[in-house]
Protein backbone atom coordinates (compact mmCIF):
# COMPACT_ATOMS: atom_id res chain seq x y z
CA UNK A 1 0.00 0.00 0.00
CA UNK A 2 2.67 2.60 0.87
CA UNK A 3 4.47 1.53 -2.29
CA UNK A 4 1.33 2.18 -4.29
CA UNK A 5 0.98 5.70 -2.90
CA UNK A 6 4.58 6.40 -3.62
CA UNK A 7 4.07 5.32 -7.22
CA UNK A 8 1.04 7.58 -7.62
CA UNK A 9 2.89 10.51 -6.10
CA UNK A 10 5.86 9.87 -8.36
CA UNK A 11 3.61 9.62 -11.41
CA UNK A 12 1.78 12.85 -10.68
CA UNK A 13 5.06 14.64 -10.04
CA UNK A 14 6.17 13.66 -13.53
CA UNK A 15 2.93 14.96 -14.98
CA UNK A 16 3.31 18.27 -13.17
CA UNK A 17 6.87 18.80 -14.33
CA UNK A 18 5.81 18.00 -17.86
CA UNK A 19 2.88 20.42 -17.78
CA UNK A 20 5.21 23.08 -16.41
CA UNK A 21 7.63 22.61 -19.26
CA UNK A 22 4.85 22.77 -21.85
CA UNK A 23 3.46 25.98 -20.33
CA UNK A 24 6.93 27.56 -20.34
CA UNK A 25 7.62 26.59 -23.93
CA UNK A 26 4.21 27.89 -24.93
CA UNK A 27 4.72 31.20 -23.11
CA UNK A 28 8.18 31.56 -24.59
CA UNK A 29 7.19 30.88 -28.19
CA UNK A 30 4.11 33.13 -27.87
CA UNK A 31 6.27 35.97 -26.60
CA UNK A 32 8.74 35.32 -29.43
CA UNK A 33 5.99 35.37 -32.01
CA UNK A 34 4.56 38.62 -30.62
CA UNK A 35 8.07 40.12 -30.73
CA UNK A 36 8.37 39.06 -34.39
CA UNK A 37 4.99 40.57 -35.10
CA UNK A 38 6.08 43.88 -33.58
CA UNK A 39 9.34 43.85 -35.60
CA UNK A 40 7.45 43.21 -38.81
CA UNK A 41 5.20 46.18 -38.15
CA UNK A 42 7.84 48.57 -36.81
CA UNK A 43 8.89 49.49 -40.33
CA UNK A 44 5.52 50.92 -41.31
CA UNK A 45 4.37 52.27 -37.99
CA UNK A 46 1.23 54.38 -38.59
CA UNK A 47 2.31 56.50 -35.59
CA UNK A 48 4.12 58.50 -38.28
CA UNK A 49 0.76 59.70 -39.57
CA UNK A 50 0.06 61.18 -36.13
CA UNK A 51 3.56 62.65 -35.96
CA UNK A 52 3.04 64.41 -39.29
CA UNK A 53 -0.32 65.81 -38.21
CA UNK A 54 1.12 66.91 -34.87
CA UNK A 55 4.09 68.65 -36.50
CA UNK A 56 1.75 70.61 -38.74
CA UNK A 57 -0.32 71.58 -35.70
CA UNK A 58 2.75 72.53 -33.69
CA UNK A 59 3.89 74.96 -36.39
CA UNK A 60 0.52 76.54 -37.22
CA UNK A 61 -1.00 79.42 -35.24
CA UNK A 62 -4.08 78.10 -33.42
CA UNK A 63 -6.85 78.94 -31.01
CA UNK A 64 -8.73 82.15 -30.27
CA UNK A 65 -5.43 84.02 -29.84
CA UNK A 66 -3.94 82.62 -33.03
CA UNK A 67 -0.67 81.62 -31.39
CA UNK A 68 1.63 78.78 -32.44
CA UNK A 69 3.38 76.37 -30.08
CA UNK A 70 6.61 78.27 -30.82
CA UNK A 71 5.93 80.07 -27.53
CA UNK A 72 5.26 76.86 -25.60
CA UNK A 73 8.08 75.90 -23.23
CA UNK A 74 8.29 72.15 -22.65
CA UNK A 75 11.21 72.66 -20.29
CA UNK A 76 14.01 73.25 -22.80
CA UNK A 77 13.04 76.79 -23.81
CA UNK A 78 10.16 78.25 -25.80
CA UNK A 79 9.29 76.11 -28.81
CA UNK A 80 12.14 73.61 -28.26
CA UNK A 81 10.93 70.09 -28.98
CA UNK A 82 14.13 68.14 -29.44
CA UNK A 83 14.86 66.00 -26.40
CA UNK A 84 12.10 67.63 -24.35
CA UNK A 85 10.10 64.46 -23.69
CA UNK A 86 13.10 62.64 -22.22
CA UNK A 87 13.14 65.21 -19.38
CA UNK A 88 9.46 65.12 -18.53
CA UNK A 89 7.65 65.22 -16.15
CA UNK A 90 9.30 68.29 -14.66
CA UNK A 91 8.39 71.27 -12.50
CA UNK A 92 7.13 74.38 -14.29
CA UNK A 93 7.39 77.53 -12.19
CA UNK A 94 4.95 79.46 -14.42
CA UNK A 95 2.26 76.86 -13.67
CA UNK A 96 3.45 76.07 -10.13
CA UNK A 97 3.09 72.35 -10.86
CA UNK A 98 4.88 69.25 -11.96
CA UNK A 99 3.58 68.42 -15.43
CA UNK A 100 3.83 65.60 -17.91
CA UNK A 101 3.83 66.27 -21.65
CA UNK A 102 0.07 66.12 -22.20
CA UNK A 103 -0.69 68.35 -19.22
CA UNK A 104 1.88 70.87 -20.42
CA UNK A 105 0.41 70.91 -23.92
CA UNK A 106 -3.03 71.65 -22.44
CA UNK A 107 -1.48 74.41 -20.32
CA UNK A 108 0.00 76.05 -23.43
CA UNK A 109 -3.29 75.72 -25.30
CA UNK A 110 -5.17 77.41 -22.45
CA UNK A 111 -2.64 80.03 -21.33
CA UNK A 112 -1.09 80.95 -24.67
CA UNK A 113 -3.54 80.00 -27.40
CA UNK A 114 -6.66 81.09 -25.53
CA UNK A 115 -8.64 77.85 -25.48
CA UNK A 116 -10.88 77.12 -22.54
CA UNK A 117 -9.74 74.12 -20.51
CA UNK A 118 -12.91 72.30 -21.58
CA UNK A 119 -12.12 72.88 -25.27
CA UNK A 120 -8.47 71.93 -24.89
CA UNK A 121 -9.43 68.63 -23.25
CA UNK A 122 -12.58 67.83 -25.23
CA UNK A 123 -10.99 64.92 -27.08
CA UNK A 124 -8.03 63.63 -25.13
CA UNK A 125 -8.38 60.12 -26.59
CA UNK A 126 -9.42 59.91 -30.24
CA UNK A 127 -11.74 57.44 -31.88
CA UNK A 128 -11.56 57.16 -35.66
CA UNK A 129 -11.64 59.96 -38.20
CA UNK A 130 -14.86 61.42 -36.77
CA UNK A 131 -13.34 62.05 -33.34
CA UNK A 132 -9.69 62.88 -33.68
CA UNK A 133 -7.50 63.99 -30.82
CA UNK A 134 -5.17 66.94 -31.31
CA UNK A 135 -3.35 65.99 -28.13
CA UNK A 136 -2.49 62.51 -29.38
CA UNK A 137 -1.09 63.96 -32.61
CA UNK A 138 0.90 66.64 -30.76
CA UNK A 139 2.23 64.05 -28.30
CA UNK A 140 3.29 61.80 -31.19
CA UNK A 141 5.22 64.67 -32.79
CA UNK A 142 6.92 65.87 -29.61
CA UNK A 143 7.91 62.40 -28.40
CA UNK A 144 9.29 61.42 -31.82
CA UNK A 145 11.83 64.21 -31.40
CA UNK A 146 13.31 62.46 -28.37
CA UNK A 147 14.12 59.24 -30.20
CA UNK A 148 17.54 58.03 -29.18
CA UNK A 149 17.76 60.50 -26.28
CA UNK A 150 18.45 59.04 -22.83
CA UNK A 151 15.65 59.45 -20.29
CA UNK A 152 16.69 62.06 -17.77
CA UNK A 153 13.79 63.07 -15.53
CA UNK A 154 15.10 65.67 -13.05
CA UNK A 155 14.47 63.62 -9.89
CA UNK A 156 16.72 65.88 -7.79
CA UNK A 157 14.27 68.73 -8.20
CA UNK A 158 12.21 68.71 -4.96
CA UNK A 159 8.73 68.96 -6.54
CA UNK A 160 9.51 66.17 -9.01
CA UNK A 161 11.01 64.13 -6.21
CA UNK A 162 7.77 64.46 -4.20
CA UNK A 163 5.69 63.43 -7.19
CA UNK A 164 7.93 60.43 -7.77
CA UNK A 165 7.51 59.37 -4.15
CA UNK A 166 3.73 59.75 -4.40
CA UNK A 167 3.70 57.71 -7.61
CA UNK A 168 5.68 54.95 -5.95
CA UNK A 169 3.18 54.85 -3.10
CA UNK A 170 0.26 54.69 -5.53
CA UNK A 171 1.91 51.91 -7.48
CA UNK A 172 1.78 49.64 -4.42
CA UNK A 173 -1.54 50.92 -3.05
CA UNK A 174 -4.21 48.20 -3.08
CA UNK A 175 -7.86 49.08 -3.35
CA UNK A 176 -11.06 48.84 -5.34
CA UNK A 177 -13.47 45.95 -5.75
CA UNK A 178 -10.66 43.49 -6.51
CA UNK A 179 -8.12 44.82 -4.01
CA UNK A 180 -5.63 45.32 -6.85
CA UNK A 181 -2.54 47.49 -6.92
CA UNK A 182 -0.53 48.23 -10.05
CA UNK A 183 1.98 45.86 -8.49
CA UNK A 184 -0.58 43.02 -8.46
CA UNK A 185 -0.35 42.79 -12.24
CA UNK A 186 3.06 44.37 -12.77
CA UNK A 187 5.13 43.14 -9.81
CA UNK A 188 6.27 39.68 -10.96
CA UNK A 189 8.19 38.25 -13.86
CA UNK A 190 6.48 36.09 -16.44
CA UNK A 191 2.84 37.10 -15.88
CA UNK A 192 0.50 37.21 -18.84
CA UNK A 193 -2.96 38.47 -19.73
CA UNK A 194 -4.48 37.61 -23.13
CA UNK A 195 -1.17 36.21 -24.38
CA UNK A 196 0.46 39.54 -23.60
CA UNK A 197 3.48 39.55 -21.32
CA UNK A 198 2.93 41.88 -18.40
CA UNK A 199 6.09 43.86 -17.76
CA UNK A 200 7.50 43.69 -14.25
CA UNK A 201 7.49 47.43 -13.61
CA UNK A 202 9.08 47.04 -10.17
CA UNK A 203 12.36 46.25 -11.92
CA UNK A 204 14.31 49.05 -13.56
CA UNK A 205 14.67 47.16 -16.85
CA UNK A 206 10.93 46.46 -16.93
CA UNK A 207 10.04 50.09 -16.31
CA UNK A 208 12.60 51.21 -18.90
CA UNK A 209 11.31 48.88 -21.58
CA UNK A 210 7.70 49.89 -20.97
CA UNK A 211 8.07 53.63 -20.48
CA UNK A 212 10.39 54.27 -23.41
CA UNK A 213 7.92 52.73 -25.89
CA UNK A 214 4.94 54.99 -25.17
CA UNK A 215 3.12 56.69 -26.87
CA UNK A 216 2.36 53.73 -29.12
CA UNK A 217 0.19 52.88 -32.09
CA UNK A 218 -2.25 50.20 -30.94
CA UNK A 219 -2.94 47.98 -33.91
CA UNK A 220 -6.04 46.52 -32.24
CA UNK A 221 -7.52 50.03 -31.97
CA UNK A 222 -5.99 51.67 -35.03
CA UNK A 223 -5.12 54.60 -32.79
CA UNK A 224 -2.05 56.25 -31.38
CA UNK A 225 -2.21 56.20 -27.58
CA UNK A 226 -0.34 58.32 -25.07
CA UNK A 227 0.95 57.45 -21.62
CA UNK A 228 -2.08 59.20 -20.10
CA UNK A 229 -4.23 56.73 -22.03
CA UNK A 230 -2.12 53.78 -20.85
CA UNK A 231 -2.65 54.79 -17.22
CA UNK A 232 -6.34 55.48 -17.77
CA UNK A 233 -6.82 52.01 -19.22
CA UNK A 234 -4.88 50.33 -16.40
CA UNK A 235 -7.08 52.13 -13.86
CA UNK A 236 -10.03 50.55 -15.65
CA UNK A 237 -8.37 47.13 -15.52
CA UNK A 238 -7.67 47.74 -11.87
CA UNK A 239 -11.38 48.57 -11.27
CA UNK A 240 -10.37 51.95 -9.90
CA UNK A 241 -12.43 55.12 -10.46
CA UNK A 242 -11.68 56.80 -13.79
CA UNK A 243 -8.33 58.53 -13.77
CA UNK A 244 -8.80 62.25 -14.42
CA UNK A 245 -6.73 63.44 -17.38
CA UNK A 246 -3.79 65.54 -16.23
CA UNK A 247 -4.57 64.98 -12.54
CA UNK A 248 -1.79 64.93 -9.95
CA UNK A 249 -2.46 61.19 -9.56
CA UNK A 250 -1.73 60.62 -13.26
CA UNK A 251 1.36 62.82 -13.16
CA UNK A 252 2.68 61.13 -10.00
CA UNK A 253 2.48 57.67 -11.60
CA UNK A 254 4.06 59.02 -14.77
CA UNK A 255 6.87 60.67 -12.78
CA UNK A 256 7.49 57.39 -10.96
CA UNK A 257 7.69 55.23 -14.08
CA UNK A 258 9.53 57.86 -16.17
CA UNK A 259 12.01 58.38 -13.34
CA UNK A 260 12.58 54.64 -13.05
CA UNK A 261 13.32 54.63 -16.79
CA UNK A 262 16.14 57.19 -16.39
CA UNK A 263 19.28 56.21 -18.27
CA UNK A 264 17.46 54.24 -20.97
CA UNK A 265 17.17 55.48 -24.54
CA UNK A 266 13.73 56.71 -25.52
CA UNK A 267 12.40 54.67 -28.46
CA UNK A 268 8.83 55.79 -29.07
CA UNK A 269 6.35 56.22 -30.51
CA UNK A 270 6.34 52.44 -30.81
CA UNK A 271 3.82 49.98 -32.16
CA UNK A 272 1.91 47.53 -29.98
CA UNK A 273 -0.75 44.97 -30.46
CA UNK B 1 -10.13 65.89 -46.66
CA UNK B 2 -7.89 62.93 -46.04
CA UNK B 3 -4.51 63.36 -44.38
CA UNK B 4 -1.34 63.31 -46.49
CA UNK B 5 0.38 60.00 -47.10
CA UNK B 6 3.79 59.40 -45.63
CA UNK B 7 6.06 58.26 -48.44
CA UNK B 8 9.65 57.08 -48.42
CA UNK B 9 11.40 56.09 -51.63
CA UNK B 10 15.03 54.98 -51.74
CA UNK B 11 17.30 53.61 -54.41
CA UNK B 12 18.42 50.09 -53.49
CA UNK B 13 20.79 48.61 -56.07
CA UNK B 14 19.09 48.76 -59.47
CA UNK B 15 15.64 49.26 -57.95
CA UNK B 16 13.65 51.76 -55.96
CA UNK B 17 12.11 50.70 -52.68
CA UNK B 18 8.90 52.53 -51.84
CA UNK B 19 7.21 52.57 -48.44
CA UNK B 20 3.87 54.29 -48.01
CA UNK B 21 1.60 54.88 -45.04
CA UNK B 22 -1.95 55.96 -45.84
CA UNK B 23 -4.39 57.46 -43.40
CA UNK B 24 -7.72 55.71 -43.88
CA UNK B 25 -10.41 54.10 -41.73
CA UNK B 26 -10.73 51.02 -44.00
CA UNK B 27 -14.14 50.04 -42.63
CA UNK B 28 -15.06 46.53 -43.68
CA UNK B 29 -18.84 46.97 -43.64
CA UNK B 30 -19.01 44.03 -41.21
CA UNK B 31 -18.78 45.92 -37.95
CA UNK B 32 -21.62 47.31 -35.87
CA UNK B 33 -21.64 50.42 -33.72
CA UNK B 34 -22.73 50.60 -30.07
CA UNK B 35 -26.38 50.89 -31.18
CA UNK B 36 -26.10 47.72 -33.25
CA UNK B 37 -26.21 49.55 -36.56
CA UNK B 38 -23.92 48.31 -39.30
CA UNK B 39 -21.04 50.71 -39.95
CA UNK B 40 -21.02 51.16 -43.75
CA UNK B 41 -18.08 49.89 -45.74
CA UNK B 42 -15.50 52.57 -46.47
CA UNK B 43 -12.18 51.54 -47.91
CA UNK B 44 -9.52 52.33 -50.50
CA UNK B 45 -10.28 50.55 -53.75
CA UNK B 46 -7.59 51.64 -56.17
CA UNK B 47 -3.96 52.52 -55.69
CA UNK B 48 -1.72 53.81 -58.45
CA UNK B 49 1.95 54.67 -58.33
CA UNK B 50 3.51 56.62 -61.16
CA UNK B 51 7.21 57.16 -61.83
CA UNK B 52 8.15 59.46 -64.73
CA UNK B 53 4.65 59.17 -66.26
CA UNK B 54 4.87 55.39 -66.14
CA UNK B 55 2.61 53.36 -63.89
CA UNK B 56 4.84 51.13 -61.76
CA UNK B 57 2.10 49.76 -59.53
CA UNK B 58 -1.65 49.49 -59.90
CA UNK B 59 -3.60 47.69 -57.20
CA UNK B 60 -7.22 46.92 -56.39
CA UNK B 61 -7.90 46.65 -52.70
CA UNK B 62 -10.82 45.27 -50.77
CA UNK B 63 -12.17 45.68 -47.25
CA UNK B 64 -9.72 43.21 -45.70
CA UNK B 65 -6.81 45.65 -45.79
CA UNK B 66 -5.99 47.06 -42.34
CA UNK B 67 -6.81 50.55 -41.09
CA UNK B 68 -4.05 53.07 -41.88
CA UNK B 69 -2.49 50.74 -44.44
CA UNK B 70 1.22 50.32 -44.98
CA UNK B 71 2.37 49.43 -48.50
CA UNK B 72 5.92 48.46 -49.34
CA UNK B 73 7.16 47.46 -52.81
CA UNK B 74 10.10 47.71 -55.21
CA UNK B 75 10.26 48.59 -58.86
CA UNK B 76 13.15 48.33 -61.33
CA UNK B 77 14.83 51.62 -62.11
CA UNK B 78 14.35 55.03 -60.59
CA UNK B 79 17.13 57.47 -59.74
CA UNK B 80 17.83 59.84 -56.88
CA UNK B 81 15.87 63.04 -57.40
CA UNK B 82 13.15 61.41 -59.52
CA UNK B 83 9.56 62.00 -58.46
CA UNK B 84 6.99 59.36 -57.76
CA UNK B 85 3.30 60.12 -57.46
CA UNK B 86 0.86 57.97 -55.51
CA UNK B 87 -2.92 58.15 -55.76
CA UNK B 88 -5.62 56.27 -53.90
CA UNK B 89 -9.36 56.32 -54.56
CA UNK B 90 -11.84 54.90 -52.04
CA UNK B 91 -15.37 53.56 -52.47
CA UNK B 92 -16.79 57.02 -51.64
CA UNK B 93 -14.79 58.32 -54.59
CA UNK B 94 -12.70 60.26 -52.15
CA UNK B 95 -9.16 60.52 -53.40
CA UNK B 96 -5.75 61.72 -52.41
CA UNK B 97 -2.52 62.17 -54.36
CA UNK B 98 0.90 62.77 -52.86
CA UNK B 99 4.36 63.10 -54.33
CA UNK B 100 7.78 62.17 -53.07
CA UNK B 101 11.35 62.47 -54.27
CA UNK B 102 13.47 59.36 -54.52
CA UNK B 103 16.46 59.53 -52.17
C1 LIG C 1 -5.61 43.85 -13.77
C2 LIG C 1 -4.26 43.90 -14.15
C3 LIG C 1 -3.59 45.27 -14.29
C4 LIG C 1 -3.46 46.24 -13.32
C5 LIG C 1 -3.99 46.22 -11.91
C6 LIG C 1 -2.66 47.28 -13.91
N1 LIG C 1 -2.33 46.96 -15.19
FE1 LIG C 1 -1.00 47.96 -16.36
N2 LIG C 1 -1.30 46.61 -17.84
C7 LIG C 1 -2.13 45.53 -17.78
C8 LIG C 1 -2.17 44.88 -19.08
C9 LIG C 1 -3.01 43.67 -19.45
C10 LIG C 1 -1.29 45.59 -19.91
C11 LIG C 1 -0.90 45.29 -21.34
C12 LIG C 1 -2.01 45.53 -22.25
C13 LIG C 1 -1.68 45.20 -23.66
O1 LIG C 1 -0.53 45.32 -24.07
O2 LIG C 1 -2.60 44.85 -24.35
C14 LIG C 1 -0.75 46.66 -19.09
C15 LIG C 1 0.18 47.58 -19.54
C16 LIG C 1 0.78 48.56 -18.78
C17 LIG C 1 1.85 49.41 -19.19
C18 LIG C 1 2.52 49.37 -20.56
C19 LIG C 1 3.49 48.25 -20.64
C20 LIG C 1 4.17 48.12 -21.99
O3 LIG C 1 5.20 47.46 -22.03
O4 LIG C 1 3.66 48.65 -22.96
C21 LIG C 1 2.12 50.26 -18.16
C22 LIG C 1 3.19 51.32 -18.12
C23 LIG C 1 1.20 49.94 -17.10
N3 LIG C 1 0.41 48.90 -17.50
C24 LIG C 1 1.13 50.61 -15.89
C25 LIG C 1 0.20 50.32 -14.89
C26 LIG C 1 0.03 51.12 -13.72
C27 LIG C 1 0.83 52.36 -13.38
C28 LIG C 1 -0.95 50.53 -12.99
C29 LIG C 1 -1.58 51.01 -11.70
C30 LIG C 1 -2.30 52.25 -11.80
C31 LIG C 1 -1.38 49.34 -13.71
N4 LIG C 1 -0.67 49.28 -14.87
C32 LIG C 1 -2.32 48.44 -13.24
C33 LIG C 1 -2.82 45.09 -16.67
C34 LIG C 1 -2.89 45.75 -15.47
Amino acid sequence: MPGMIRRIVAASAVVCVFAGVVADVFAQSTADEIAKYRDALQDGNPAELWEARGEEMWKTPRGPKHVAFASCDLGQGAGVVKGAYAQLPRYFADAGRVMDLETRLVWCMVNQQGYTHADATKTVFGNGSAKRSDLEALAAYVTSRSQGVKMNVPLDEPHVHDMYALGEKMFYYRGGTHDFACATCHGDDGKRIRLQDLPNLTKVEGAQKAYTTWPAYRVSQGELRTFQWRLNDCFRQQRFPELVFGSDASIALTAYLAGRANGAEYRGPAIKR
Amino acid sequence: MADPMKIRANVVGDSTEVKVLMSHEMETGQRKDAQGKVIPAWFIQNVRVVHNDKVVLAAQWGPSVAKNPFLSFKFKGGAKGDKIRITWVDNHNDTRTDEATIA
